[in-house]
C-alpha cells in the first residue's frame, strides 16, 4: 500500500506527520520516501546513516560540430530554449532541457547524441524496519520532477510505503502523490492552511485519489477548515494540537512519537482508520 | 529599481505574513506574489483586480483519431510515458514537447497551446500588487513566475515606483530560481528548527551561485533559542547580515483570520514594532548600496 502525504501550503507538517507514522508501525516494514526532493528533510527526524543509493541524470544533447550544418532544427523544434542556434554556433543549455529527445530526430544530418547531466541524486538509510530513501535536488539545477520519479521508482510491492510530498499545487507534488492508494492531507486551520488545502482537495479529486485530513496545530485559527471538511465529507484522520513540546521537539530534529510516545498509539490508529478507509 | 525577494526555502516559516507586513509599512511598493502554486497573499491584502493576463504554459499533445493509424511511434518515442497504449494521451504526465508529432508518419498528433493560469493586476490598500494563479496540476510554474515579474516590473517603472517587493515559493528548484534571478537583495525568512536551518543552508547556496545578496529574518526564534544563536553565529561567519529576530506569538493567525497584516491589525504590538525595525534595517542596506 502507498501513502502519500501532502499538504498545499508549506511548514504544515508533513514530515511530521511521514515520519510519526513510520516511526508507529512497528510491526511491519516501512519504505518511507522523501520527495520533497528541493528541500528534503526526513533523514533530519530518522537516525540512520546515509549512502548514495544513485546519482540522477537527464539526457542531454551534445552536438557534434563537424556534422552541424548549423540548419537551426534543432533550436527551432526545442520547446524549452535549451539550444540558441546561430549560423555558425550551437549552444546547449543543459539546465533548460527536459530531455525529451526531439532534437536529435529532427537533426537531418545526424549531429546530435545524448550524454548524461547530472541533476540531483537518491540517498539511503535504514533502521530496525524503516527503509528511507530521499531525493536530492543538486543546487541551482531546476528540474525537481525527474528526481521524484526516480524516488518512485524505488517501490517495492511488499512493503508499505509513505511518500513524503513537497509542498504547492503543481507538478511535483503532482508525480509525488501519483499512484498512491491513499493521500493525507496535512493542513493547520488557519486562512493559509484552508486555502491551500482546498486547492489539493481539488488536485486529488481531479486524480482520483481517496484522501483524508490530519489538522495540525489545531487549536489555533478559526473554523473553516473543520466546516469545510464536514460540509465535504472529507474524514478528519488526527487532530494534533498547538503544543510548546511539540515545536520544542520539532525544532530539534526529534520525531515528537519519540519524545512523547503516547502519540504512538495515535498514529497507529491513524493508520488503520486509513487501512478501513480502503477496506484493507 | 530595487527588488526584493522574500524566500525561505523551507515552507511555513512565515514568508507571506511578513511581506505583507513590509507591504503595509513600505505602503508604496509593487508587491508580487510568485508563490504561484499556493498562492496566499491575497489573503492578506485583499486586492481588486484592475486588469487580468492569460498565462499559456506548456503546449499538450492532441491525437486526431481519425488519422491515427495506431503505429505506436510516438508511445516508443515519448519520454514522459504520456501516452497509452489506447493512444489518450495523459496531460499530467504530457510536457508539451513535440517529440509525437514529429514522428508521426499520418501527421495524426498535434500540439496545442494550453491556457495554463492568469496574471493579475490589482489595487490594494497599500499600493499595487500583481499575483497569480496557476491552474490546478498545471506544469512550469517557473514560466508563470517569470511572466508575473515582468508584468510586476512594467508596472512598477510605469508608475515610477522604485521597491518591487517579491512573496516566493518554498523549495530551490524552478519557480525560486525564477524569483530570484536579476533580484537585488533576497530576505530568507528561516526558524530555529534543524529542518529550517538544513533549508536555510541549501537556499544561501542557491543564492551565492546566482550572486544574490542575502539577509536573514529568524522568525519564532524564541522556540529554540539555542538553535537561533546557531543561525546568528553561522550568518556572522558567513558575513550575512541579520535583519531581525520575531518571537512566535499568535497575533501572527489572529491577523491572519481576520484577513489583516499584523500592522494592521496589533499595530502596537511587539512583533509589529520588530517588524516596522526590521524594514528600517532593509530600507538602510538600500540606501547605503545606491551611496556607494
Amino acid at each position: 500500500m502507498v501513502i502519500s502525504v501532502a499538504s498545499g501550503k508549506g511548514g504544515t507538517g508533513k514530515t511530521l506527520v511521514s515520519v510519526s507514522l513510520a516511526l508507529s508501525i512497528e510491526d511491519e516494514h516501512v519504505l518511507l520516501l522523501d520527495c520533497d526532493v528541493e528541500e528534503p528533510n526526513t533523514h533530519i527526524f530518522i537516525k540512520a546513516g546515509f549512502d548514495l543509493l544513485k546519482t540522477v541524470n537527464v539526457p542531454v544533447p551534445r552536438v557534434n560540430e563537424a556534422l552541424c550544418v548549423h540548419c537551426k532544427k534543432c533550436a527551432e523544434f526545442c520547446k524549452y530554449k535549451a539550444i540558441l542556434a546561430s549560423k555558425t554556433t550551437v549552444t546547449i543549455f543543459p539546465d533548460l532541457c527536459h530531455g525529451c529527445g526531439g532534437c536529435a530526430i529532427v537533426c537531418p544530418v545526424h549531429a546530435i547524441d545524448e550524454e548524461m547531466h547530472r541533476i540531483g541524486r537518491l540517498m539511503h538509510g535504514s533502521t530496525a524496519n524503516i527503509e528511507v530513501i530521499y531525493g536530492e535536488l543538486e543546487i541551482s539545477k531546476p528540474l525537481a520532477v525527474p528526481i521524484i520519479r526516480e524516488v518512485k521508482r524505488q517501490i517495492s510491492n511488499d512493503s508499505l510505503v509513505i511518500v513524503d510530498s513537497p509542498p504547492g499545487t503543481s507538478c511535483p507534488v503532482i508525480e509525488a502523490v501519483k499512484g498512491s492508494d491513499f493521500c493525507v492531507l496535512v493542513t493547520e486551520p488557519t486562512p493559509f492552511g484552508f486555502h491551500d488545502l482546498t486547492m489539493m482537495v481539488e488536485v486529488l479529486t481531479q486524480i482520483n485519489i481517496p484522501f483524508g485530513v490530519v489538522i495540525n496545530r489545531a487549536d489555533l485559527g478559526d473554523e473553516r477548515v473543520w466546516d469545510f471538511c464536514k460540509s465535504k465529507n472529507i474524514p478528519i484522520l488526527l487532530t494534533v494540537p498547538y503544543e510548546r513540546r511539540i515545536a520544542v521537539s520539532y525544532s530539534k530534529g526529534v520525531p515528537m512519537v519519540v519524545d512523547m510516545p503516547e502519540w504512538k498509539e495515535k498514529f497507529k490508529d491513524l493508520y488503520k482508520e486509513i487501512k478501513r478507509l480502503l477496506n484493507k | 529599481m530595487t527588488q526584493i525577494v522574500v524566500l525561505s526555502g523551507k515552507g511555513g516559516t512565515g514568508k507571506t505574513s511578513l511581506v505583507a507586513s513590509f507591504a503595509a509599512i513600505a505602503n508604496d511598493t509593487v508587491v508580487v506574489d510568485c508563490d504561484v502554486d499556493a498562492p496566499d497573499l491575497h489573503l492578506l491584502l485583499r486586492p481588486s483586480v484592475l486588469k487580468v493576463k492569460d498565462f499559456y504554459g506548456e503546449d499538450l499533445a492532441f491525437i486526431d483519431k481519425e488519422k491515427c493509424i495506431k503505429c505506436g511511434l510516438c508511445i516508443q518515442n515519448c519520454r514522459f510515458n504520456a501516452i497509452n497504449s489506447d493512444f489518450e494521451i495523459d496531460n499530467l504526465s504530457c510536457e508539451g514537447c513535440g517529440v509525437c508529432s514529429i514522428v508521426c508518419p499520418t501527421q495524426a498528433v498535434t500540439t496545442v497551446k494550453q491556457k495554463a493560469g492568469e496574471v493579475y493586476i490589482s489595487k490594494t490598500a497599500y499600493g499595487l500588487m500583481v499575483h497569480a494563479l496557476l491552474f490546478l496540476g498545471q506544469e512550469n510554474s517557473g514560466k508563470l513566475v517569470t511572466m508575473t515579474r515582468l508584468i510586476a516590473a512594467a508596472v512598477a517603472s510605469e508608475q515610477r515606483k522604485s521597491l518591487i517587493l517579491i512573496d516566493g515559493s518554498p523549495g530551490i528548484g524552478c519557480p525560486v530560481i525564477a524569483s530570484v534571478t536579476n533580484v537585488d537583495y533576497a530576505m530568507i525568512v528561516t526558524e530555529p528548527t534543524e529542518s529550517g536551518i538544513h533549508d536555510l543552508k541549501r537556499l544561501l547556496e542557491l543564492l551565492k551561485i546566482f550572486s544574490i545578496k542575502p539577509f536573514v529574518c529568524i522568525n519564532k526564534f524564541d522556540i529554540n533559542e539555542e538553535n537561533t544563536k546557531r543561525i546568528q553565529e553561522f550568518c556572522e561567519l558567513e558575513k550575512i547580515p541579520i535583519g531581525g529576530k520575531i518571537p512566535f506569538d499568535p497575533v501572527f493567525v489572529d491577523a491572519m483570520v481576520n484577513g489583516k497584516t499584523v500592522i494592521e491589525y496589533a499595530r502596537d504590538s511587539a512583533v509589529a514594532k520588530e517588524l516596522t525595525n526590521i524594514w528600517s534595517k532593509v530600507n538602510a542596506i538600500i540606501n547605503n548600496k545606491k551611496e556607494e
